[in-house]
């Protein structure tokens, strides 16, 4: 089983961010996604720059895919999603149909996002005719779902793709035109003064009652709850999962990361450090409905 | 913040004036397409002026499975029945995604819809798509809202893998978004005129799903019912709850609407607001002229969950704005009797242009 450092999906400054990936390049991770998800106004670094940085985390000995908008509105993003796929060296993850759709017409291999929907292995099937070579279920595809999915491709005579999971990170949970991130700062989008770069790992959300909920994430909704599957780990073995997805976080990525690699590397099952999973039980998300 | 920046326009309701005008399917340049949740609604909706009701099974085939709304097929026959006599359409919406244990039944839907004779189905998901292409390529296929086609790349995608003949765009592009894709785009396009407002990208929000368990994309809801618990409280106060989770607290007086996630007060940064959208409706009718112009082939109405009350005032007042767009493109103008008919059955009285509108964002 391998391991994979998801795609920042917040937004820092670029010293920090080219920082983090110095520290990544010697983790023990096999696949780094980079790139820009969230927000096309997070421009700390270029696209250059994440190409130069794909180029350094690659002779390190990583595999790298660059990672695709989730939501795309103008034509700019679409046009810089063109030339994304059209880089030359790295593979794609897409995280809508727009990125597969660019990627077949290029015939450019890619892995499809947790944003994709997903739900069933005919949709499967079809986008592995377009050039997934990966899937990544999104967030309330469960065990039984991926057992299922691997049951009816198999009864196609087809063969699953690397499937690669959500083990460590908020879930990423919605998506919108409207940026909640300049809302609760009371500005608008289209001056919003980049206010995201003040919450590295987001702006916490809770009730009236002070129940921890939700992260604020620009024009992205998260759980306030960093998801921890490591004690699952016998269970995503047994279903033959071929990667373990770490988002990264603000702070204490890099012991994240020995602390998966060593319970894969030692057959170990960790003890819980971060929150239940609902969704991979069969439940509700928040770990509330479980505990 | 208490000077929190309102977009919505606050609008007085008046007393919403019944209206019968009854136009038959001309020369219009946009389509008015409505919502129906049972047949008298259908029937009112083909009686105010919609050129086509869109439609559910009653399963969770599509993305408005609450109890006691939609079709069985002896209601949707006679509809559909009723709608051709008067030469009109009914679409069915297919709109969700059903796992690999559950996609024959929406097949069989689809089959359904096919031999009912339906005018089209509208669908999101990529297997059910296909399989209509394949198993009944004379039946239509619209995207559905719920397909988050927001690019031409995406509307190319289901264009050339599943021959949509038809996109219905998520709410989230501004006008002139709209008016540029309209250029790109493969296929016509629909759009939302009126109606509660998902402020999320419909088929890609779990708000409901973190929360309760029940998915708007697998099981056709969004804040079910049977997981809202409201409480009255001994100051007369009242809070909602879902799955036990605090929405929102309501004053004395204070109106509470349906408690979607998305519509709560929560506390960000030390203030309670409604972090993520105030309850209010879409309501794009100033944007009509700017719609047709851009070439957009169909309007659409929110709200199969609405009752025969709301179908009737809303087609109504959107089948009178088109007439008399399409007699005076010129000279159309907003009438304040239209809004007012349509501020009073928006959710909470009030209307915004939403996403349409750059400052909304």
């Amino acid at each position: 089983m391998r391991l994979s450092l998801g795609p920042l999906q917040y937004f820092w400054p670029r010293e920090r961010v080219l920082a983090f990936y110095r520290a990544a390049a010697d983790w023990p991770v096999e696949v780094i996604y980079l790139g820009e998800t969230v927000c096309s106004k997070r421009r700390e670094l270029a696209a250059r720059d994440w190409l130069d940085l794909a180029e350094t985390l690659t002779s390190a000995g990583h595999e790298v895919v660059l990672s695709s908008l989730a939501l795309l509105e103008a034509e700019s993003e679409l046009a810089a999603l063109e030339r994304l796929i059209g880089n030359g060296r790295c593979r794609i993850e897409a995280n809508d149909l727009s990125a597969v759709q660019l990627c077949r017409e290029q015939r450019v291999p890619f892995v499809a996002g947790p944003s994709l929907n997903v739900y069933n292995h005919r949709a499967l099937e079809l986008l592995i005719e377009d050039g997934l070579f990966r899937w990544v279920p999104g967030v309330e595809q469960g065990r039984a779902l991926l057992a299922g999915m691997r049951a009816a491709v198999a009864a196609d005579g087809g063969r699953m793709p690397e499937l690669e999971v959500i083990a460590w990170g908020r879930l990423p949970l919605a998506w919108s035109a409207r940026c909640f991130t300049a809302r609760a700062h009371d500005v608008g989008k289209d001056d919003c003064g980049l206010r995201c770069i003040e919450h590295p790992d987001g702006l916490p959300l809770a009730t009236r009652e002070g129940q921890p909920l939700l992260t604020i994430n620009g024009v992205q909704v998260q759980s306030e709850a960093v998801c921890d599957l490591g004690p699952e780990l016998p269970e995503l073995r047994e279903l033959g999962v071929d990667l373990l997805r770490l988002y990264p976080q603000a702070a204490g990525m890099d012991e994240v990361v020995r602390r998966f690699r060593s319970a894969i590397d030692e057959g170990l099952v960790p003890t819980r450090a971060g929150a239940v999973n609902g969704y991979w039980h069969g439940q509700a998300g928040m770990p509330a409905a479980i505990a | 913040m208490a000077n929190r920046r309102r977009l919505s326009q606050v609008n007085d309701a008046a007393a919403a004036a019944g209206d019968d005008t009854t136009s038959a399917a001309t020369d219009f340049t946009m389509q008015l397409v409505c919502p129906a949740g049972n047949l008298p609604a259908l029937k009112a909706a083909i009686d105010h002026g919609a050129d086509a009701v869109y439609v559910g099974f009653r399963d969770q085939t599509n993305a408005r499975a609450f109890p006691g709304l939609n079709f069985d097929e002896v209601e949707l026959r006679q509809g559909i029945g009723y709608a051709r006599q008067r030469g009109r359409q009914v679409f069915i919406a297919l709109n969700t995604y059903p796992e690999p244990e559950r996609l024959g039944d929406w097949q069989q839907a689809v089959d359904r819809a096919a031999a009912l004779g339906a005018s089209a189905i509208i669908a999101a998901e990529l297997a059910v798509l296909d399989y209509a292409a394949r198993a009944h390529p004379g039946l239509p296929r619209h995207l559905s809202v719920q397909g988050s086609a927001t690019t031409a790349a995406a509307l190319r995608y289901y264009h050339e893998r599943c021959g949509i003949a038809r996109a219905v765009l998520p709410r989230v592009l501004s006008v002139q978004q709209v008016e540029r894709l309209s250029q790109a785009s493969p296929v016509p396009l629909e759009v939302f005129a009126f109606g509660s407002l998902c402020i999320m990208v419909e088929g890609r929000c779990q708000l409901s799903s973190y929360l309760t368990g029940a998915s708007p994309n697998r099981h056709g809801v969004c804040s079910p019912a049977r997981f809202v618990r409201w409480d009255e409280h001994a100051d007369g106060s009242r809070s909602v709850r879902l799955n036990g989770v605090l929405i929102d607290r309501f004053a004395v007086q204070e109106p509470a609407g349906y408690p979607t996630v998305c519509k709560g007060r929560y506390a960000v940064g030390g203030e309670v607001f409604h972090a993520l959208e105030e309850p209010t409706s879409l309501n794009t009718l100033e944007l009509l002229p700017r719609l047709a112009a851009a070439g957009v082939a169909a309007i659409k109405i929110e709200g199969r969950q609405r009752g025969v009350a709301y179908v009737t005032a809303v087609t109504g007042t959107w089948r009178k704005a088109l007439d008399r767009l399409a007699a005076d493109p010129a000279g159309w103008k907003p009438l304040p009797e239209w809004q007012r008919t349509l501020a009073a059955h928006a959710e909470g009285h009030q209307t915004t242009l939403g996403p349409y509108h750059r400052a909304w964002h």
